[in-house]
């Protein structure tokens, strides 16, 4: 498959500076932008044609996020918190994007929403959106206004990170559902009403509460309430920006069993972002792996959880302590995120990796299938590095944030 | 059966610095209600121990650190540090006893002030706490190197805004040892920050822990880092302590329903068959409930966990059980025990008042 034409055309006019840079990193990862429609396939009928022209209306997944490059404009220069990625949703399907703060996970869902604001600016890509209820396949990132209007909440709804924030706290959870109903669906006021209480039902928060202001509701009632905005209008996709952080286990966990009790009952897909490794192993069919702007590791979630290949997700994997099972030796990943406005040359792991090595400087990111594994489409940017091998002895780095991190 | 015979898991570490002996506080939340944050708690901290006060948010874990770092008043109970009452009378008084007892929040973002530098953040406390005669330049780099924020001249001028999370709060860490405290409380102090990161910090504290034979009281909703980190873990629902034994004890063979529904509610990547992916929720005993404790309701009466208990009977919505004692070092709160948690309690231990048909 060869690169999408729009692929190569910056969204911005302003971003066009950074186009011959673009230009020559997108050539290179063509072959790559092939493993990542394709993995999309482990639901519905995905698989009979992902590789479709993109004109045509042709099943594949629900979105399909190409060559995304997202950069923030700063005085010191532009620092590319999404760099060149590929990520397929698969309609009825759970992704999780893990990573570290800083990492570019929101960016990235942001980005292929449209909804950053400069600095930020997305400088290359195509998001296709391909939903039941459009007749074609459409480039999210070339929409018109009034078509981005139509697609928002209808088609492609957000749950944001911070419900404490979200909800307006001089409207009453009733005022806020009408709202969202009323901007996005045509539909009588009583009818409408009555969507609202059926909506508060279905996330399982008793209808008395309708008239309830965000600060007389306890931190999971307010991300419920969060939820059931985003399900107003019925979307086929669902964004969640680590929904459940805020929240202590035993809410997290009756949420996040609701969110996929509703997901079977109504058939949404999720993209669901958080640093969170463990939650992800349970809740996402497939884990996209973050790390400074880049996947280091795309694979389904049992894959990594039994085999995963690249240095990172095993240090996501050793860093959170388990509460069953022999206690294990627990190894984090010492040190911090590389400054992405002067990223290092080759994969800009290295500094924390243990097993680095002097190749490391070159390598190019490519994600390339896991040579060990059974499952063609984990992939993984690190050529070195094999779910088998032994961990190394001693980090490179003592722990200790190296210094020089932030920008001086 | 008083827990006072109980054996903390963690006098064995080290000396004992603090005791807190049934400690409540009572917050009046408008006319004529009232609501029992902590409800006669007692524990002891011992230097060098790390003792895990675990729950969930509003279980009053946090109003249990903030009553033993005096930052609120008690509405009854006593707390003893070194041996001696602690009695807060004047200004003096109470930054004596801060310069023993140190309080760590939370959010690394807010704790700081924005519009100051590191340098000033840890100046100001090794000025107030140790004194003229001491060289304060050298301390506060000493204090960084401490908590690893090295090299110490590059952060000095630094704003709070310039730090990432983990920096942020090496810095209240470095800021709550410049008082030179034998007691640390830490209020979830890693909950705010990235999975990657937690680990580095609680090694950090651990080491601190270990260096300054500090006693630390470690508060978290987190319990599978309770297991790694605390030698005891307290298990506080709604203001009481429903569990409290050895950390991995605890996490292993939870005898308190609700400790058995924190456990049960952790991520379990080990168990991915019977996971979230499944579609349905979990089964098992403990996930009978989930709902929002409603402090103020049913709770009041009887044993607070009744609402969302599996085995809950008339007998738990009339009385509210005390402490009991399974073991030497453990001891759980809660009538039917025999039922919740069989394996722990062999034969009848217990007044026959808690076999009910």
């Amino acid at each position: 498959m060869s690169a999408d034409p729009a692929a190569d055309r910056a969204i911005d006019p302003a971003g066009s500076r950074a186009d011959g840079r673009a230009l020559d990193r997108a050539t290179h990862r063509a072959a790559s932008a092939a493993a990542g429609p394709a993995a999309g396939s482990s639901l519905a009928d995905a698989d009979a044609d992902a590789d479709a022209d993109v004109g045509a209306p042709s099943p594949g997944p629900v979105l399909d996020i190409r060559d995304l490059s997202v950069v923030y404009r700063t005085p010191a220069g532009d620092v590319r918190a999404v760099d060149h990625v590929n990520l397929a949703l698969g309609a009825g399907e759970v992704v999780g994007l893990a990573g570290e703060s800083g990492s570019g996970k929101s960016t990235l869902a942001y980005g292929a929403c449209r909804l950053l604001r400069p600095p930020a600016l997305v400088t290359n890509g195509s998001v296709i959106y391909r939903g039941r209820r459009v007749s074609r396949p459409a480039d999210i990132l070339k929409m018109r206004t009034d078509e981005l209007r139509r697609l928002r909440w209808r088609e492609i709804a957000i749950v944001f990170q911070s419900a404490m924030n979200a909800l307006n706290p001089v409207l009453n959870v009733r005022d806020q559902l009408l709202d969202a109903i009323h901007a996005h669906l045509k539909m009588p006021r009583d009818e409408a009403r009555e969507r609202a209480a059926s909506l508060l039902d279905l996330v399982g928060i008793p209808r008395s509460r309708l008239r309830s202001y965000p600060h007389e509701l306890s931190g999971g009632m307010r991300q419920r309430v969060m939820i059931a905005m985003a399900l107003a209008a019925e979307p086929e996709i669902i964004i969640m920006d680590e929904p459940t952080t805020a929240l202590d286990v035993v809410v997290q966990r009756d949420i996040l069993a609701q969110i996929v009790e509703l997901k079977d009952r109504l058939g949404f897909s999720i993209l669901f972002i958080t640093h969170d490794l463990s939650l992800l192993l349970e809740l996402a069919d497939r884990i996209a792996v973050m790390y400074a702007g880049q996947f280091v590791e795309i694979a389904t979630s049992d894959e990594i959880h039994r085999e995963a290949a690249h240095p990172y997700t095993k240090g996501l994997l050793n860093s959170f302590p388990s509460l069953r099972g022999a206690r294990r030796e627990l190894v984090g990943i010492p040190g911090s995120p590389p400054d992405l406005g002067n990223p290092p040359p080759g994969c800009p792991f290295v500094p924390r990796c243990g097993y680095a090595r002097p190749e490391c400087r070159d390598v190019d990111m490519r994600l390339l299938p896991v040579a060990t594994s059974r499952d063609p489409d984990h992939v993984t940017a690190c050529p070195f590095v094999l779910p088998d091998t032994p961990a190394p002895a001693v980090p490179s780095v003592a722990s200790g944030s190296p210094p020089g991190k932030l920008g001086t | 059966m008083s827990e006072q015979t109980l054996t903390s898991a963690a006098a064995a570490r080290g000396p004992l610095a603090m005791e807190a002996i049934s400690l409540s506080k009572d917050f009046r939340i408008g006319r004529g209600h009232t609501l029992h944050a902590v409800r006669d708690v007692s524990f002891s901290l011992y230097r060098g121990a790390v003792i895990a006060l675990v729950g969930e948010s509003g279980s009053g874990k946090s109003t249990a650190a903030r009553l033993l770092a005096g930052q609120e008043r008690l509405t009854s109970g006593t707390i003893r540090l070194d041996g001696k009452q602690v009695e807060v009378s004047s200004r003096g008084d109470f930054r004596r006893y801060k310069s023993e007892v140190q309080l760590v929040f939370q959010d690394p973002f807010s704790s700081l002030n924005p519009i100051h530098t590191v340098r000033y953040h840890l100046e100001r406390p090794v000025k107030l706490h140790q004194g003229k005669d001491v060289q304060v330049g050298q301390e506060v780099v000493a204090l960084m190197e401490q908590v690893r924020l090295t090299p110490a001249k590059q952060f000095l001028a630094k704003y709070p805004h310039e730090l990432s999370g983990g920096q942020r709060q090496r810095v209240s860490f470095a800021r709550a040892l410049a008082a030179r405290p034998s007691v640390l409380l830490a209020d979830e102090p890693v909950s705010m920050l990235d999975v990657s990161i937690r680990l580095e910090m609680l090694n950090l504290l651990d080491d601190l822990r270990r260096r300054f034979s500090l006693a630390m009281l470690y508060i978290t909703h987190d319990i599978a880092s309770a297991r790694y980190f605390a030698d005891e873990i307290l298990v506080m629902y709604a203001g009481e302590i429903v569990e409290r034994g050895p950390a991995e004890e605890v996490t292993q063979v939870p005898a308190h329903p609700y400790t058995q529904l924190l456990v049960a509610s952790a991520p379990d990547p080990d168990n991915l068959g019977s996971a979230l992916r499944g579609g349905g929720r979990r089964q098992g005993p403990a996930t009978a409930s989930g709902k929002p404790q409603n402090l103020d309701g049913a709770a009041t009466q009887g044993c607070p966990f009744n609402p969302r208990c599996p085995f809950a009977d008339d007998l738990c919505r009339q009385e509210d059980p005390a402490l009991t004692q399974i073991s030497p070092t453990r001891g759980a709160a809660c009538w039917h025990l025999d039922v919740a948690a069989p394996e722990l309690v062999s034969g009848p231990r217990r007044d026959g008042a808690t076999t009910t048909t």
